[in-house]
């Protein structure tokens, strides 16, 4: 196997995009199936490399591990190299980008009505991308991924957004995402080359690398690790996102098209999770450790804070929004707390999330396509009036509040187990969260769905899930499911890395300064 | 520099003085053939060729010294790092021209003198690059801005052009007053005038009258480079000038002064004791944040062009506080990117436009849905503005990345908070400029333009600048290697 391959990961979906946009002179629908290709090729070069890869690498080790890597220089007189890496985190969150990635195509193939090929052009970019986060191995790379990501996020929201009433347009919605994670990213560039210069001076070398950067970092003292961390802490909160700094999520759900929340909630969050386990904990166990009561409590604060938001919201989409938040405090939580139950939680919990917002963002833009409307006031009893679609619904929000037997509830479970024992009082707080995650996603059923239909001339059937988007559900269900019922394959492929971040963030000191703050 | 004082010509000295004799001489040319015949291809094909020439000759010239300095009078010296900016400058001369050509093709009046003034300008842009000794560096400020004048006022019949260019002249002017006053006072103190001399006698004390010199040297220099609070002409004055008489302001001569007063700051060392540095520091930070937080409301293109460069020289100065080997190459490598990509957006503006409009196609509300009209040329913009907000893969990215690191290297706090503030909020207006291009239009004005554009110079400029960007922002190796060549032991 050949490491080459990391590379094709990227530059498929990049000429790919390139394709299906000049090929919109041709044909209405040719971009379609370009993008659609070029997804499935990739999704199956992700797997594949699954099923012939072996990730059980020989740890727990001090420094991480990876299964395939692929390294050329790029920018020598500054250190700075093209170096991917592979191991079974990034694995996984390739796999579930690019398998998102067909949802997002397959999700906008009758929304999407205007420069089809521009609009595959920027969802092939942005998921490509994101790939390049996943698997970049030097700092550089990675942040140059993380900033390049977002222009096509930009894009997609800007220009296919939704100008819903009340609410302040698209592209408010979308500079706002943009200068956020603009200017959160430039504070992580600060922090990287901070470490740079550590590094420089260290050694008198220059390097962006992966391991070089890890065994500086390391060594510094504690202070200039502590605003070190910080730097990367910033840039992570602001995408994961955590309360104070999650306002720019709901607006940009508000106003994205399907694709684009597909993108956001399955995929984009989970970069900030990944950046904490690839480079924060790693880099720096000890700061980490430091601020871990201050941020396992503004994970408390996201989990129950958005969860009550997200009870009062009257647009779906935004309540959908919310409750990711909500969703990603617990990712929160899992992270700092560290331990391996808890860190494996946090890895189940990133792609059951990714699948069940993916698929309840969906349904929200089949919803809208057929009412045209997505407040739920002027929904509700819609139950008698689509045979699949509610059910379905339903499905996805037991999943989404944490019912056992499907991967949301693996994951959380997981992460409070493995919490309990580093914080007890965060992790009651927020398993409480799951109680308000009840509570909204059932009155999203049962505002939407059920009493009174609503008079709006619509007296009969409403059309309902055609056999593509019943298709795409019904993968989504049955990934749920086997995820909640046998999730041992997605354990196995991670834990080796997991067991890494684990064995080097916990050490005696540990419980000492985590229970400090214990009640 | 042993040879100081040494004023002998030899043929070294004459060959050295190539790039200045061949402008001088393509001025004189152009000069002659305007009084004979007023054809205005040919007098645009002998510029460019005398330019290209010049060009041509300052990498000749990097080999035959074997990349040693070679002084020519007290006033000039011809090092790496004259023939780099000499380079920079003369090849965005040569991008302006191109889109002079273009632009001016239907103008009714006069339009040789154009080229006339462009290439006395150009002229004094390298006698700065080159200055190593007052006289020098005001010789060239003049020669440079003198010309500049007229051709911001070039369409006289444009009364906001003329008001623009008078605007200019007298602000100008009373920069220059400031810079030779300035220039004085430390003459009066030392006794000399070249810089290197001036820095070795200043190493024994410093007066009240040697700051006061310096601080008016560097309210001249702020002037020029349109630092915050100094800036108040830049939007008005770039409102009211073509397309690439804008684009040449922003390039050439912001270039040539930045060249001109680096050399002048690393060699006269009254100006980095640490008063000279925290106003500095107060200039570079209020140019980011003021530059950048002015062009929020703006609704012209040029104006928020203008405010943007004022935001990028903010960013510049972060070189100059940190003068010092690698600031070099920061500045070296900040300002090809940004030479690049401005000469890309005013590119772009200088095509869709035509003088003979009212106005340049310059406020905003003309940008909207341009990319489902000129997709090509609205790409290039697209790409430009992601450069000039600092978005990977783009040129601009490189340079702000190596402002970036010279600050954290040199512990900037302050700058580097400055930086990013400055830069959240340029994404801002660059973003407001970006989308209106994509904005969508009724189907029946999404005629594609014809593709003649890119036949001629300024398309065929625009696109070597586009890839010339791309490549800088996706391999910017060779280049950071010319640099680092280029510019060993300034002092």
């Amino acid at each position: 196997m050949s490491a080459s391959i990391l590379v094709w990961l990227l530059v498929i979906p990049f000429v790919g995009g390139m394709a299906s946009w000049q090929a919109e002179r041709y044909s209405r629908y040719l971009p379609r199936w370009i993008a659609l290709g070029t997804q499935l090729t990739v999704l199956g070069m992700s797997l594949w490399l699954w099923a012939v890869g072996d990730f059980t690498l020989n740890t727990p080790s001090a420094v991480p591990t990876f299964a395939l890597e692929y390294k050329a220089e790029w920018i020598p007189s500054f250190g700075i190299s093209f170096h991917l890496g592979l191991d079974g985190l990034s694995l996984l969150l390739i796999v579930l980008t690019n398998f998102l990635g067909v949802m997002a195509i397959g999700c906008s193939w009758k929304e999407i009505d205007r420069y089809v090929g521009f609009f595959h052009l920027n969802l092939l970019w942005n998921l490509a991308g994101v790939v390049g986060i996943f698997l970049a191995l030097d700092l550089f790379l990675f942040f140059f991924f993380w900033e390049m990501m977002l222009v096509p996020m930009y894009f997609l929201i800007a220009l296919w957004g939704h100008n819903i009433p009340g609410g302040k347009g698209r592209i408010y919605a979308a500079t706002k995402f943009f200068i956020f994670t603009q200017f959160s990213g430039l504070i992580m560039l600060l922090a990287i080359l901070g470490l740079v210069f550590f590094h420089h001076q260290a050694t008198g070398q220059w390097s962006f690398g992966y391991f070089d950067l890890l065994a500086t970092a390391r060594k510094l003292d504690p202070t200039a690790a502590w605003w070190l961390m910080l730097g990367f802490f910033i840039a992570f909160a602001v995408k994961m996102p955590m309360v104070p700094l999650h306002n720019w999520l709901p607006d940009a759900h508000g106003q994205a098209p399907t694709a684009g929340s597909v993108d956001l909630a399955g995929i984009l969050l989970k970069t900030a999770a990944y950046g904490m386990l690839r480079f924060s904990l790693p880099y720096f166990p000890d700061a980490m450790r430091e601020i871990a009561p201050f941020a396992m409590a503004l994970a408390a604060l996201s989990v129950i804070y958005a969860g009550v938001v997200a009870f009062s919201q009257t647009d779906i989409k935004r309540l959908v929004a919310y409750s990711s938040i909500s969703h990603m405090g617990f990712v929160t939580l899992g992270v700092f707390a560290g331990t391996e139950q808890a860190l494996q939680g946090v890895v189940v919990q990133m792609i059951a999330h990714g699948l069940s917002a993916a698929a309840l963002f969906i349904l929200c833009g089949e919803i809208y396509e057929r009412l045209h409307t997505r407040d739920l006031r002027q929904m509700g009893g819609l139950w008698a009036r689509f045979p699949y679609l509610p059910p379905i619904m339903l499905f996805f929000s037991a999943a989404s509040l944490g019912l056992p037997g499907l991967g949301n509830f693996v994951g959380e479970f997981l992460i409070l187990t493995g919490s309990y024992a580093v914080s007890p009082l965060f992790t009651i707080l927020c398993a409480t969260g799951l109680i308000l995650a009840a509570v909204y996603s059932l009155i999203l059923i049962q505002k939407a769905f059920h009493g009174a239909p609503k008079a709006d001339g619509h007296e009969g059937q409403y059309e309902d899930l055609n056999l593509r988007e019943l298709g795409m559900m019904a993968i989504l269900m049955v990934l749920l499911l086997g995820l909640g019922l046998y999730p041992q394959p997605v354990l196995d492929m991670s834990q080796s890395a997991m067991q890494t971040v684990q064995m080097i963030y916990s050490n005696p000191a540990v419980a000492t300064t985590v229970s400090g703050v214990q009640p | 520099m042993s040879a100081t004082m040494s004023t002998a010509i030899g043929l070294k000295e004459i060959l050295n003085l190539a790039p200045l004799i061949l402008l001088t001489l393509t001025t004189v040319g152009v000069m002659l053939h305007i009084a004979w015949a007023r054809r205005y291809h040919v007098i645009g094909a002998l510029t460019i060729f005398g330019m290209n020439l010049a060009l041509l000759s300052l990498p000749l010239l990097w080999l035959y010294n074997e990349g040693q300095p070679v002084p020519l009078t007290p006033l000039l010296v011809v090092d790496g790092y004259a023939l780099f900016y000499s380079g920079l400058i003369i090849a965005s001369a040569l991008g302006v021209l191109t889109l002079c050509g273009a632009y001016f093709e239907s103008y009714e009046g006069n339009r040789e003198e154009l080229y006339l003034l462009l290439l006395m300008s150009t002229l004094g842009a390298v006698v700065m690059a080159m200055s190593r000794h007052f006289a020098g560096f005001f010789i060239g400020l003049e020669l440079m801005s003198i010309p500049l004048y007229a051709m911001v006022a070039y369409p006289v019949k444009d009364k906001r052009a003329l008001e623009g260019g008078i605007k200019y002249l007298i602000l100008s002017a009373a920069a220059s007053a400031f810079m030779l006053f300035g220039m004085a006072l430390l003459f009066a103190e030392t006794g000399v005038l070249g810089f290197g001399e001036i820095g070795d006698k200043l190493a024994q004390g410093r007066s009240p009258l040697l700051l006061t010199g310096a601080a008016m040297m560097l309210v001249a220099v702020a002037f020029k480079l349109s630092a915050v609070p100094f800036h108040l002409w830049t939007s008005d004055v770039y409102e009211a000038s073509p397309a690439p008489v804008a684009a040449f302001l922003a390039t050439v001569s912001k270039v040539a002064v930045f060249a001109a007063t680096y050399r002048l700051f690393l060699q006269v060392g009254v100006f980095q004791q640490p008063s000279a540095l925290e106003a500095l520091s107060v200039l570079a930070i209020a140019s980011m944040v003021i530059g950048n937080v002015l062009a929020l409301a703006q609704d012209n293109v040029k104006r928020i062009l203008a405010y943007s460069s004022i935001a990028q020289f903010g960013y510049l100065l972060v070189a100059l506080i940190a003068a010092g080997d690698r600031a070099t190459e920061t500045a070296g490598i900040f300002l090809l990117t940004y030479v690049v990509t401005t000469i890309g957006v005013f590119g772009v503006m200088a095509l869709v436009s035509s003088p003979m409009k009212d106005r340049d196609v310059e406020h905003i509300e003309q940008f909207r849905g341009l990319f489902w009209k000129r997709p090509y040329l609205s790409s290039i913009m697209t790409a430009m503005l992601l450069s000039l907000a600092g978005i990977p893969l783009t040129a601009g990215f490189i340079g702000k990345f190596y402002v970036i690191a010279l600050g954290v290297e040199e512990r900037l706090w302050w700058l580097m908070g400055a930086v990013i503030v400055g830069s959240a909020i340029g994404l801002f207006y660059y973003l407001r400029v970006l989308i209106m291009m994509f904005q969508p239009i009724p189907t029946r004005d999404r005629v594609s333009e014809p593709l003649n554009w890119i036949q001629n110079a300024g398309g065929a400029m625009l696109v070597t600048a586009m890839v010339l960007m791309l490549v800088m922002g996706v391999y910017p190796q060779p280049f950071l290697d010319i640099i680092r060549e280029a510019q060993p032991l300034l002092k």
